[in-house]
């Protein structure tokens, strides 16, 4: 386990690879340069978010998404999720969950040898909507679960 | 109704039972009813055991659960030398090693029920160490790991015919577990035995055989590993009653009562759990 | 001993499942201690997983990510020997770096 200050690990990956770096800001792409995209993970609300993220972006429905998440969680604290894309070309995976303070969870994005899978345990504040949007090709494609969170009774 | 007789009999009989291996019995007797499918060994996996909606994210989460970097901790805690050179590994039999299902068990010298956490202080303090506080951190790191090296051992407590102060903490625990208490004037029976299954707000109540068998935990809601006796303390606050100290004489007992119900159920701690 | 503890799975079709779990706490910065102070945000901002010294995943995120996180990916293309690393930045600027090579 190495810790160390940001810049020595700003010389270590400024050599690895790029993404893409498009204008729209929906890449983001590690280099020396890059500053993590503060403005995506801003307080605001779910709208404003996606509008953040993806602009006038259409974002259309499928059902190419396969989204593994509990009906009910146990704890919000602790909700795992399981993501494959069954589109072709999926480049980046984005989840968020439409009622956190911060909606945007994550954004992964995918080498071409990567599969566009993913697993991860996020935080959900309330009962809302898990959503999960993947850019492939030149489209957005979304699928949306509601997630009930149960606030603890004696357990709580 | 006739379940409600049931579980009086169980509380009315715990008053006036002297025989632990009968209450055992009875205890078995009314989880059985109110479960009939589950095995014994079932009850390891607590409410996971009856509740297949937090079952399947349970399982998800074991996959490569959150405690795996406890036991790992607890390890290097454990191999560490004190500073007079000793280890945790000399005081306690077999070195430690896949021990907790012995634990808690009665100690003839100091004419207490010893547990597995009251030891490792012991042996702490014997070595001129200062004693790890009781809830959270390390102890329950170390705890994490010994559990480790004992699972899928079945618990065997032992109440020992030749000492009858032994039998006394028994009962002693027994009676704990059974008596009301608080401002919500709940027993730990009334919500584990009678109401096993059911929900209290959006909760589902755990059945108190096998209760034991998993600790030390990693609880979502305290992000990190905690003792039996941290959860004991919280629950004496979700019923506002007055908070025992960790490790108390009263809480050993109780874990003496605990555990010797579950006997023969295998441990499997550390676990994941709300 | 290590932060980031790595399993690494290698399934059908020439699929590699790699699979992390990382100490940090992800704190929100929302939740107070019990003198009622503020907890600082802390957590991990960026992720990296490397095959060999190829990126084949990198991710941004925020502190909605689970404290002590796990990640579950999926690549094609790793053979026995080869390396996976997997490192982090966090919001305070700490980094951690951790390598398996793949049985």
């Amino acid at each position: 386990m190495i810790e160390t200050r940001r810049k020595f690990l700003k010389k270590f990956i400024s050599t690895t690879v790029y993404f893409s770096t498009l204008t729209s800001g929906v890449f983001y792409s590690i280099s020396a340069k890059a500053a993590w995209p503060s403005a995506y993970f801003r307080e605001n609300s779910y709208r404003k978010t996606l509008k953040e993220l993806f602009g006038d972006q259409k974002l259309i429905e499928t059902s190419d998404i396969q989204l593994k998440l509990p009906k009910i969680a146990e704890n919000g604290a602790v909700v795992p999720v399981i993501i494959t894309s069954k589109l072709e070309n999926t480049e980046t995976i984005t989840i968020l969950a439409d009622k956190n303070p911060v909606p945007l969870i994550a954004q992964f994005n995918f080498a071409d040898t990567a599969i566009a899978y993913v697993s991860a345990r996020i935080k959900m504040a309330e009962t809302s909507n898990v959503v999960v949007i993947a850019k492939a090709g030149d489209n957005y494609y979304f699928k949306k679960r509601k997630v009930k969170v149960t606030i603890g009774g004696c357990g709580g | 109704m006739f379940g409600f007789l049931f579980s009086l009999l169980i509380i009315f009989a715990a008053s006036i039972s002297a025989d632990p291996l009968e209450d055992q019995k009875l205890f078995r007797k009314h989880y059985q009813r109110l479960f009939p499918k589950l095995t014994l060994k079932d009850y390891a996996d607590g409410i996971y055991a009856i509740d297949d909606d937090s079952r399947e994210s349970w399982q998800i989460i074991e996959e490569f659960p959150p405690y795996e970097l406890a036991i790992e901790a607890g390890e290097n805690w454990f191999n560490q030398a004190f500073a007079n050179g000793n280890h945790y590994s000399d005081c306690l039999p077999n070195k430690g090693i896949a021990i907790s299902h012995l634990y808690p068990r009665w100690d003839k010298t100091q004419g207490k029920v010893i547990t597995l956490a009251l030891a490792l202080n012991q042996c702490r303090q014997k070595n001129g160490e200062a004693p790890l506080p009781y809830k959270k951190g390390k102890i329950a790191e170390i705890l994490a790991y010994l559990a480790f090296t004992s699972r899928g051992n079945l618990i065997g407590i032992k109440i020992p015919d030749s000492d009858t102060r032994a039998l006394d903490a028994y009962q002693q625990g027994k009676q704990y577990y059974y008596q009301r208490r608080g401002q919500l004037n709940f027993s730990c029976a009334i919500c584990h035995v009678q109401n096993a299954g059911k929900f209290i707000r959006s909760e589902r109540l755990s059945p108190s055989l096998g209760h034991t068998s998993g600790w030390p935990t990693y609880r979502l809601k305290w992000g990190e590993i905690g003792t039996l006796h941290r959860r004991f303390i919280g629950c004496h606050k979700q019923i506002r009653a007055k908070i025992p100290k960790p490790q108390s004489d009263n809480l050993r007992n109780l874990e003496y009562f605990l555990s010797f119900m579950s006997n023969g159920i295998p441990i499997n701690g550390p676990s994941t759990r709300k | 001993m290590s932060s980031i503890k790595i399993r690494i799975k290698q399934l059908k079709n020439d699929i590699t499942q790699v699979r992390a779990l990382i100490a940090h706490p992800m704190e929100t910065g929302y939740k107070k201690d019990e003198k009622g102070n503020k907890i600082p945000a802390h957590y991990i901002q960026e992720l990296t997983v490397k095959h060999n010294d190829k990126v084949i995943t990198n991710s941004i995120m925020g502190s909605g990510i689970s404290r002590n996180p796990y990640f579950a990916f999926k690549f094609k293309g790793g053979k026995s020997g080869d390396k996976i690393t997997i490192s982090w930045v966090d919001n305070l600027g700490f980094t951690a770096s951790e390598k398996k090579h793949i049985k």
